[in-house]
């Protein structure tokens, strides 16, 4: 079977923040650049990023990026790479400044400066007193720099392919990555996109938790192609949670219901607060409450049928007051709870929000992997940036505002990368004769297949393993349920079958198809969450308390390293944490408090 | 409405840039409440579906008014699904 071939200088896949940042680089170096992207680039997911971007300007007061960078280490609880941190917080000012410059419509202080707002994490002089760092557009930062960037691609003549699925990373057997395999979902056709470059930008899989705020898009396309293709995903087991998503939906109930008096209740409607805060209550600090809500839950207090969630009360406080401070709220409750919040509490579990780990690179926005004894050794041909990459600077928790920054920096640092490797001279290397042989087994199994696997099945079941077992708060033995039951989860995964066998349009199919990727950083993150026996920013664990001689549970003699799970054998390796950044002096260790 | 052309729409309500609207326009559509639709109200929902996910969601949660009649049954119906 004859597969077209379409050659590009550099294949982008992804266009969110950070595909549309590297295909500036590369489209306006001159190259020919190819975006591919399931959705109109507009609909991706950055658009839901509001808090901001950080960067130390000091418009509002003075800051400086080393400060930014203590935080963010700090933030990180020492597992980010500091090399990487200093680079990212030093390109800060710059890549803001570019994205004004692109027509990002900012908000402005009265001297016509971009405006900045604090935001939670970001300190002045070393951790002393808040500091003004995040740069945003109103409430719609994401959204806002994805059309800058959008337009800015169009004018530098990047080639958008929308509504496609790239399927496979196409590597040789040197292991070069040559570019991958797509489909156009229109046509139901197979392409290879032959290129000398390939960045994977696809976002982080939030969808393999039950309760998410990831919009659906996020399947974790790019880590499972890489985790198909040989490359180990890195620091999996760091996801980090907000304490109240709606129950069954992943929809974000503010933090500031709490502070307006909202009360949280188990299964027999007792403040359980009282007895993990007793002062702070239900005002405790987000991983406290994240914490005991699992706890309740675990220990069989948790609501419904299930008892997998618990309640967030409002009913004993002014409707008016409700609807004046909490915008919004009342909508929220009947649109995705089916609840009226000024007469019946509100269902509400911790929700998964973001993925700290991914495909490792280094801050180049290379991506690496073990080889004969190095543990870094540069992919050739692969770049990677954004969510789905791990630079690492987020290390196991990331400090809010930094999500957008590590977009922007990482994206231009992949595009500015494949642009100087291709000058250098990196040419289109011969594709394999079976380049397309998998991606094309996948298919014909998918639409050959009787008696397997429901899709929508198979997701819920991975979706409820990986909350139950890997959620906010772990405990040793559901890790070590967790981690068999995945396994059985992938089996089904492995035998889906989809009823509708159609090439137009296929949602099945690619469903399926997502799937198939969603199973990959299922069985990396549960795997790595088992294996790691301290507690370290996001990852905490029953097991691994707070004690004198290891405050927060953090282990930094037998666990200051970066987890690499391999999917060839769903072996795990480690790798050391680099502690020194490019100029400054390292950032050292201490206990993490705020 | 052909096959591929709702595939089409499906797709593009079931993969927005906002969970929001993901859980919205999919339970809208497997609720078979489209189908119910006229030809003109079909086209409605065609057109509120191609809109930027923050302007549809604003005037789902009414936070912005709607100027084109049409609209308000659809966005209604979205709202009770």
């Amino acid at each position: 079977m004859s597969i077209p071939v379409l050659k590009f200088d550099a294949v982008i896949v992804g266009a969110g923040g950070a595909g549309l940042r590297s295909a500036i680089q590369l489209s306006e170096a001159g190259l020919k650049t190819a975006v591919l992207s399931k959705v109109f680039p507009t609909r991706s997911h950055t658009v839901a990023a509001q808090g901001g971007v950080a960067a130390s300007l000091g418009n509002s007061e003075e800051d400086h990026w080393t400060w930014h960078m203590y935080d963010t280490v700090k933030g990180s609880d020492w597992l980010g790479d500091q090399d990487a941190i200093e680079f990212m917080c030093k390109k800060a000012n710059e890549v803001v400044v570019e994205l004004e410059h692109y027509g990002m419509p900012f908000d402005r202080t009265d001297n016509g400066k971009i405006y900045q707002r604090p935001f939670g994490g970001h300190m002045s002089n070393f951790g002393e007193k808040p500091v003004r760092r995040s740069c945003a557009a109103a409430d719609r930062t994401g959204h806002a720099m994805l059309h800058a960037m959008y337009q800015r691609n169009v004018k530098a003549n990047t080639q958008f392919f929308v509504e496609w699925m790239a399927l496979d990373l196409i590597r040789d057997e040197e292991g070069h990555v040559l570019g991958v395999t797509a489909m156009e979902m229109e046509t139901g056709q197979i392409v290879i996109f032959h290129a000398r470059a390939t960045i994977f930008a696809t976002g982080g899989a939030g969808r393999i938790f039950y309760s998410s705020t990831n919009a659906f898009i996020n399947t974790g396309d790019g880590l499972g192609m890489a985790a198909r293709a040989g490359i180990p995903l890195e620091d999996m087991e760091f996801w980090q949670f907000h304490p109240t998503g709606v129950a069954g939906a992943g929809v974000l109930i503010t933090e500031g219901v709490r502070g307006e008096g909202g009360i949280l209740r188990n299964s027999s409607k007792e403040r359980f607060m009282e007895r993990y805060a007793p002062n702070a209550k239900d005002l405790a600090s987000r991983d406290v409450v994240s914490r005991a809500m699992a706890t309740e839950i675990k220990e069989g207090r948790g609501c419904g049928v299930n008892k997998d969630y618990v309640l967030l009360d409002i009913t004993h406080l002014d409707p008016a007051t409700i609807m004046k401070r909490l915008p919004g709220i009342h909508e929220i409750g009947l649109q995705f709870a089916g609840v009226d919040c000024l007469k019946e509490p509100l269902p509400v579990v911790p929700t998964c929000h973001y993925q700290m780990g991914g495909i490792p690179t280094h801050y180049s926005g290379r991506v690496v992997m073990p080889k004969d004894g190095d543990h870094s050794s540069i992919v050739p041909g692969f770049y990677a940036g954004g969510e789905c990459a791990c630079a690492s600077v987020h290390g196991a928790n990331r400090l809010g505002t930094n999500s957008l920054l590590d977009l922007l920096v990482f994206g231009k640092s992949a595009g500015d990368s494949a642009v100087e490797d291709l000058k250098a001279g990196r040419a289109h290397r011969d594709l394999p004769k079976d380049v397309a042989d998998k991606t094309l087994a996948r298919i014909a199994a998918l639409d050959n297949r009787k008696g397997g696997a429901n899709v929508h099945e198979t997701r819920l079941a991975m979706q409820r393993t990986m909350q139950d077992h890997a959620g906010v708060f772990r405990f040793g033995d559901m890790l070590k349920q967790g981690v068999e039951k995945i396994l059985e989860v992938e089996k089904a995964a492995r035998q889906l079958e989809i009823k509708d066998k159609s090439m137009a349009w296929n949602t099945a199919r690619t469903e399926a198809l997502e799937m198939e990727n969603l199973i990959e950083v299922a069985k990396a993150t549960m795997i790595s969450a088992e294996a790691r026996k301290e507690s370290r920013g996001a990852h905490v664990r029953d097991d691994a308390p707070d004690t004198a001689e290891f405050p927060n549970g953090r282990n930094d003699k037998e666990w200051l390293k970066h987890t690499l799970f391999s999917p060839v054998d769903n072996s795990i390796t480690y790798k050391p944490v680099n502690m020194q950044p490019l100029t400054v002096e390292p950032v050292a260790l201490k206990t993490r408090s705020y | 409405m052909e096959r591929a052309a709702y595939e089409r729409l499906r797709w593009r309500c079931i993969r927005r840039a906002l969970l929001e609207l993901d859980i919205t326009l999919t339970r809208f559509l497997d609720s078979g409440e489209f189908e119910k639709l006229n030809d003109e109200q079909q086209q409605a929902f065609i057109e509120l579906a191609d809109m930027e996910d923050y302007d549809l969601w604003d005037l789902l949660t009414g936070k912005a008014e709607i100027d084109e009649p049409r609209y308000a049954p659809i966005l209604a119906l979205l709202r009770k699904s």
